[in-house]
Order: structure tokens, then sequence, then C-alpha cells
């Protein structure tokens, strides 16, 4: 591709010339914004508290301090935090699956008669934004209808609403519209069951949508700041996003800062594990970010 | 013409077959039907509880004096009453369309700018997506507590730096006048990278052609970005905006975590005020006529501009 810039310009020494230092300069802001601030993060995470204030813009510490990770890590409590996260994911992730593949079988495959209504209705909530119905989602989860439990401070408290996410269901349905009828049939006429037709063919069809759907789920949930604030009160259950906003006001300024980095890595591990499916997910998920 | 009006013993065997296989298609037609619904169980149970019902109900409470015993009773208009009396909420409606206002001068032209260069970009593609988009998966708390150190009036690294060619000190975080357009900046750089890749996936795929065509005609490499790239993304780019105008009125993490709605309420925003109301002060029925009144907003927001943009993508 060559864009607006054309392959006769892109020959002209002038223009050669004015790409190269535009992609260039363009290069060294991007290392400035985009890792820039992890490599401060580091740098910070590794500094004694006098230093920070004395010498702040040395790009690395006369002694690197790098039993700062241990101290939050152990004294912070950041493993027990980071750890919470972990199963809040866990969850999140295994709830997200489950719903958008049983939801996204039974209406592109089995086609009950309310399939339509159903997922009109699934896809009417994306526009209510669920900050929107916080209130009345805490309201719920300290007493449930019809079970009336209450499940606050617990995980099922994350893991449960996070499964009601129309965006996966979306997802779902439509790459198993995709998929060739005629293997349905077919696995029909040997006698294969609904379970296994589920199972056998589509789920293993299927594993480019719900390795995205998968990502989204375990970024997001990562991410997540508002809801596990709300819904998970007991300080000991709260995952590292929450935990690092109490921190923030109590830690020494160096262990804060090596508790930040301890919960940027896990995220940032994960997009370099999988960065050719995380950016192609955003093409399926056009503008969610 | 007369017709044979009395069936034969063949055809009485026959129509009775088709009955028999009518009813068999029946039966595992209503086997079918069931086994959707059950698998649509899951979602039908998830939806209901955590979507469907928080929404409907959201909206009964906002005409409800409800605690946190469950008891609840219908006090008509009085949250809304309330709700208009808090000096607060014209405030936190003027921040939070600060904070849109702010978010669209900085954050919709610096992606598009930023799509526009990596466009061209041959070479080492991937670092550039893999840059754009490392803001992007940082928690959006951790991204927020390590502007706020580098916000810092002491020692905080943008003084320090900018101390260097003699500028500020400048309180950043600590005065009204700044403290919004310190969150802007910040909640730009952590949310730029996805709309800077979708640009570009829009902009790859803007057929060659169309550039060729212009060039021939004469038009020149601002004319080609203007008269034939921006043409060609209208749709896209009338997308984002939508996107970012419904994203950055419900900001929350920024005020709550770089300044808990101060100095002087500067920072207060609509959700941070639903919170408040909410959670710290257990006023769940004018949190959630706040949240109403937002929702509805949002839906007209979104109906005006979309209207407002068909008109102008088909002209």
């Amino acid at each position: 591709m060559s864009g607006f810039v054309s392959e006769t310009s892109r020959r002209r020494p002038g223009t050669r010339r004015a790409l190269f230092t535009v992609h260039g300069l363009t290069l060294i802001a991007l290392v400035l914004i985009g890792l820039g601030p992890l490599y401060w993060a580091a740098k910070g995470a590794v500094s004694s508290p006098t230093e920070l204030v004395t010498n702040p813009l040395a790009l690395w510490p006369a002694d690197a301090r790098w039993a700062n990770f241990s101290l939050a890590w152990d004294d912070l409590q950041v493993g027990r935090y980071v750890l919470n996260s972990f199963w809040i994911v866990l969850g999140s992730w295994a709830v997200q699956l489950f719903v958008a593949a049983t939801a996204g079988f039974a209406l592109s495959v089995l086609r009950p008669r309310i399939g339509p209504y159903v997922y009109g209705a699934i896809l009417a909530t994306m526009f209510v934004p669920y900050t929107v119905s916080m209130v009345s989602l805490f309201l719920t989860i300290i007493d449930l209808p019809i079970l009336g439990i209450n499940i606050a401070n617990t995980y099922w408290a994350i893991w449960l609403p996070a499964g009601a996410n129309a965006f996966n269901v979306l997802l779902a349905k439509g790459f198993f519209d995709a998929l060739p009828k005629e293997l349905f049939d077919a696995a029909k006429v040997d006698g294969a069951g609904t379970w296994r037709l589920l199972w056998s063919i589509v789920l293993p069809m299927s594993r480019p949508i719900l390795a995205v759907i998968s990502l989204l789920a375990v970024m997001h949930s990562w991410k997540d700041f508002i809801w596990p604030l709300v819904a998970i009160a007991d300080p000991q259950k709260q995952p590292i996003a929450v935990a690092l906003t109490v921190l923030a006001g109590q830690a020494p300024q160096d262990q804060l800062i090596a508790a930040m980095v301890l919960a940027l890595v896990p995220p940032v591990l994960v997009f370099l594990a999988f960065q050719r499916q995380i950016v192609a997910g955003l093409g399926f998920t056009g503008v969610k970010g | 013409m007369t017709t044979a009006t009395v069936t034969r013993p063949d055809e009485e065997q026959a129509d009775r077959q088709v009955r028999a296989a009518r009813s068999r298609r029946w039966r595992a037609g209503g086997r079918r039907e069931l086994i959707g619904l059950v698998f649509l169980l899951p979602a039908i149970a998830i939806f209901g509880l955590f979507a469907w019902w928080p929404i409907v109900r959201g909206l009964i409470i906002s005409f409800q004096r409800t605690d946190l015993m469950g008891s609840s009773e219908w006090v008509g208009l009085d949250n809304f009453q309330a709700l208009f009396a808090d000096p607060l909420l014209g405030t936190a409606v003027q921040n939070t369309l600060l904070f849109v206002g702010l978010g669209v001068l900085i954050g919709f032209p610096a992606p598009l700018i930023l799509a526009s260069v990596l466009s061209t970009v041959r070479r080492l593609g991937g670092v550039y997506r893999f840059l754009v988009y490392l803001p992007v998966v940082i928690p959006p708390v951790v991204s927020v507590l390590l502007w706020k150190w580098f916000y810092d009036p002491g020692a905080g690294l943008f003084n320090e730096l900018l101390g260097k060619v003699g500028l500020g000190p400048y309180p950043w975080l600590e005065s009204p006048d700044t403290a919004m357009l310190s969150l802007v900046l910040e909640s730009t750089w952590a949310g730029m990278g996805g709309t800077v890749l979708i640009y570009l996936a829009a902009m790859v795929g803007v057929p060659q052609e169309l550039y060729e065509a212009a060039e021939i005609d004469g038009a020149n490499l601002w004319q080609r970005i203007w008269h034939v790239m921006l043409p060609q993304l209208r749709t896209v780019i009338a997308l984002l905006l939508l996107w970012q105008l419904i994203n950055t009125v419900q900001v929350f993490t920024e005020p709550y975590v770089f300044t808990g709605g101060g100095p002087q309420n500067s920072t207060t925003t609509v959700l941070l005020l639903i919170f408040r109301y909410g959670f710290q002060q257990g006023n769940y029925g004018q949190a959630a006529a706040l949240a109403f009144l937002l929702a509805l907003a949002l839906a007209l927001m979104s109906a005006v501009y979309l209207r407002a943009t068909r008109s102008w993508s088909k002209s």
C-alpha cells in the first residue's frame, strides 16, 4: 500500500527525505510517549525515596533498590491483590465464554422460535452503558431476585455480571452464522447429539473468535475499576486496581511505584504474547476499545 | 364433471402417513425448540438478572426511597427535586461538558493525524503499532497514578522537564484552572491507541485508484488527504467521534483517582456525583434519578448526532 503518497512521488528524493524525517520523528515521539512512561515507572520503582526527590531527572538511580519489588509484594500485600485480580479475571473469562458460546450456538444453529426476540433484547443492552445502571445493579447483587441471596463481597458479584456482555454474544453468533450449515446436517445424520455438535464441531471450528472473546474478556476484567470498587468492599478481597488507590494514600512513594509496575506487567505480557490477535481483534470489535 | 368424493383406501393410508409424519415432525420440532431454549437459558438468566432487571429497576427506584434493608416507598418526583436543588449538579454537568469538549478538541484530531502518518509507513509498521497501542493495555488506575506522580508539583517529571527549558512551574492538578486539562491529557494518552489503529485500518482500505486519479487531475498531497482520504473515512470518523462522546461523558476513574473531584469541585463529574449519592451517602433514589437523566442525555445525543451525520454522509 502506498496511501496518499504515490509511488511516483515516493521516488523523488525530496519526498523520500521528507517521509524519512516525518517517520523518524514520529518513531521518536512514539517511543517517548509509549515506552517512556513505562521506563520511568521501572526507574522510579528501584529508586530510593530521597533520590526521587533530590534527583528526579536521573535516568537510572545511583544504587538500584530491587528489594522494592519484594517489599511491595509482601509488605504492601501486592502479591495477594494480584492473585485476587487473577481469580477475578479467570472467573469472568469463564462466564463470558460460557454465555457467549451457548447463546451464540442457540441463536445461530438451534434457532428456537423466541431466539430473535432474546437476541434483540440482548443487543438492546448495548445502548445502556453499565455505569448508568450501576446503582440498581448494586442493589440487585445485595439481594438477588428469586434467590434472595447477597453476593456482594464475593467474586460472583463480578463474575456473573461480566457474562452479560452483548458484544460477546454478537461476535459469537456472527461467527457461528458463517460456519457451513452442511456440516451440522452431516453431523446430525451421523447421529451426533446437540451437545456433541457444539463441543466437537462448532467450538473447535470457532477458535479464532473464542480467542478474540477471551482476550477482550481478560484485558477488560484486569483493567476494570469502578465495578470492583463498588462490589468488593472487603480490602482483603480487592483486585490490584482497587487496592492501588488505597495504597496510594499510605505507601512510601518508591514502593507504590513498584506496586504499580507489578500491576501493569501481566497485561503488558499478555499484549506482547498476543499482539497480533489483539490488534486483529480491534477489527472484529469495530469501535470497542 | 364429477369427481370422486369417496377416498380410496390407499389414499386414506397415505393421508394417515402424512399426518403421522407431521406429528412426528411437530414432536421433533418441539424437542428442538426445547433444546434451543435450554442453550439460551444461561444468557437469559445472566442478562435477565444483571442487565435487563437493573435497567428496569433503575427506572423504578428513581421514583422511590430505597434503603439497604430492602424497604422502599414511592416518593414521586422527590428524588428529582432534591437533585435539582443540589448546587453541585450544575457544576458537575459543566465539568463533564468541559471534559468532553477538551477531550474532543485534543483527542479527536491527534489520532487522525497520527494514523495518517502511520499509513505511509512501510518498514517497521508493527513497531509503530505496538508503541501506539501500548498505553491502552495499561490498567487505567495505574496510568492515572503514574501521571499523578508526573504531575507532582514538587519533583514531578513534567515540571522538572519544562523547568529545563524555562517553563513553569505549572500547578497541574492543584489548581481549579488546570486540573481538568490535566485529566484530559492523561485520558487522551491512555485511550488514543485503539482509535489510531481503527483509523489506520480504514485508511489502508481506501482504494489506491482514487489517489491515482486525483494525482492525475493535479491534486497535491493536502488535497489528496482532504478531498480523497477524509471523505472516504467519514463513516468511521462519525462512529469513533460518537463513541468518544459517549465514553467521555461517563468519565469516572480519572477524577476519582487523580483529584477525588477537587480542587474546589473543579473535576467533579456527573458519574462521580452518582457514585457519591449512591455509595457514599446511601441515597440510591437520587443516584438512580441522575443516572436515568444521564441515560436520557446519552440516548438523545446519539440520536441527534446520528441524524446529523446521516444527512452529512449522504451529501
